[in-house]
């Protein structure tokens, strides 16, 4: 009989225990954000896709070397480039990835000696189309600068 | 109030519209408040603050295709929605919202709401039974024996409060109870009531049990979702479960204002009869009062896990039952000593 006291007790004042934890969060501030309108900033050093990095006199650091290409064991890189009239150096004219087979090893931003591409901060990737994943590198280079 | 053909009609619009606008906006209450008391902020999109989210809510719901399966006993299967829904439609009838405010006083009111509460469980266990699921006929024997075990104390409690004030009759019970905060059956010691002690712990069987009844978390063990699926609802789809759904809401609706009438002085001001502002005089009080006791449901569903099947039927048969059983002897011995 004293335990079914007890019992009660116990168990009425633990519930009124939760009830008053739960009063206490319930004016506060929320914690997550309200997503599409609010996000986190991202990390500084999150793996998205790679990205070409803007050179210094305008265009890319890029000097045609291939190496990034070699280096992808999934062949995501694929470079076009040209040899303008009178110049030595080819000219990068394309720089096409291969988001769907891309493992985000880093072995092209590794291999790059010229400062020429790193991983971006883009995690807001969604679509239901394959071509979507086909990034035109230069493009996206481009349209950040302007 | 004579009970002309057109009162009646224009009663039941206005009952039907009141459930319906409470069933959807208790919805947004209950997804508020379970945001604020996890810390997020809830339905935001539709509307200021998500104000318009039960609209695009109630279409979804109404125009989703309504499927009855193969091999259900089909007749039983279509009312079972309609008998969840109907008799908390009903039970408005008789509820008062003031002294003036009452679609139809009926003498046995007390009666009357529990016969249709009864008459809710009864559409779990046939919607459950005509499913041809079995998680759903494990849910309404759950739901069942759940309902059996709740409406004793909750039976009991009430004839307490009915013995107190000498009547079945809601109007009259609240209106014992209108001299302001003193006189509501909640507090003990009162001379009237015999200096009966145990008064708010009758007040707390009552509450318990009217959750219970709503078949909510903690004790929603009849759509326990981690084991039933969605228990007596899983096989009913679009407006089908939409009515089980509004019907849910209403029963809420129910228990709250049955235990405010009961308790909490029905529509009375807590300081005495101020007598002036209209809409705080009679039904805000009344309303102020449901909707604090339905905040406090939200707030118990989104507090506690869900019980288990025997912890729920022992709190009720092991506790509730033989306390307030004592509570109703107690008070009989003192309504006739005093
Ligand atoms: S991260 Fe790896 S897989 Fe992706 S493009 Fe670079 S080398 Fe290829
Ligand atoms: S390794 Fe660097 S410099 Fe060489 S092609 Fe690739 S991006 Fe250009």
């Amino acid at each position: 009989m004293g335990g079914y006291f007890s019992e009660l007790f116990s168990g009425t004042k633990s519930l009124i225990d939760g009830m008053w934890v739960t009063l206490k969060e319930f004016p506060k501030r929320p914690v997550t954000l309200n997503y599409p309108h609010q996000s986190v900033p991202m990390y500084r050093r999150y793996r998205g896709h790679i990205e070409l990095i803007p050179g210094d006199e305008g265009g890319t650091n890029c000097v045609v070397c291939g190496m990034c290409e070699r280096a992808c064991p999934s062949n995501c890189i694929t470079i076009t480039s040209e040899k303008p009239e009178g110049s030595k150096k080819k000219v990068l004219t394309g720089y096409r990835l291969d988001f769907t087979t891309c493992s985000l090893c880093g072995s092209c931003v590794e291999s790059c000696n010229f400062n020429a591409i790193r991983f971006s901060n883009e995690y807001n990737l969604a679509s239901t189309r394959k071509e979507d994943f086909i990034f035109d590198l230069m493009a996206r280079l481009k349209e950040q600068q302007s | 109030m004579s009970l002309t053909l057109f009162n009646v009609i224009l009663a039941v619009f206005v009952v039907i519209c009141f459930v319906a606008l409470n069933a959807a906006y208790l919805v947004y209450a209950e997804r508020k408040g379970a945001a604020f008391f996890q810390r997020r902020p809830g339905p935001m999109e539709n509307g200021p603050w998500g104000l318009l989210q039960p609209i695009p809510d109630g279409i979804k719901l109404m125009t989703k295709q309504l499927l009855v399966p193969g091999g259900v006993d089909k007749a039983v299967f279509i009312t079972a929605p309609v008998l969840a829904m109907f008799p908390a439609l009903v039970s408005f009838v008789t509820i008062p919202f003031s002294s003036s405010i009452v679609a139809h006083p009926i003498e046995v009111g007390v009666l009357l709401i529990f016969a249709f509460a009864a008459l809710g469980s009864m559409s779990l266990l046939v919607a459950g039974w005509s499913s041809r699921n079995k998680y759903s006929m494990i849910s309404s024997v759950r739901a069942v024996s759940q309902a059996v075990a709740y409406e004793i104390p909750l039976m009991i409690t009430t004839i307490t409060v009915v013995m107190i004030s000498g009547s079945l009759n809601l109007t009259d019970i609240a209106t014992r109870q209108l001299d302001g905060i003193w006189a509501w059956h909640i507090w003990p010691l009162q001379a009237d009531v015999g200096f009966n002690l145990l008064m708010p712990v009758s007040f707390l069987i009552l509450f318990v049990c009217s959750v219970a009844e709503t078949n909510r978390a903690p004790f929603d063990l009849g759509e326990a979702e981690s084991e039933l699926v969605a228990g007596f609802h899983t096989e009913y789809s679009s407006m089908g479960f939409g009515l089980f759904f509004m019907g849910e809401y209403a029963n809420i609706v129910i228990g709250a204002c049955l235990t405010t009438i009961l308790f909490l002085g029905g529509w009375s001001c807590p300081f005495g009869d101020l007598g002036f502002f209209p809409l705080t005089h009679n039904v805000g009080w009344f309303l102020l009062k449901i909707y604090l006791i339905i905040f406090v449901f939200i707030w118990i569903r989104w507090t506690f896990p869900r019980t288990t099947i025997y912890g729920l039927l022992n709190l009720s048969w092991k506790y509730l039952i033989p306390i307030s059983l004592f509570n109703l002897l107690l008070t009989a011995a003192l309504l006739k000593v005093f």
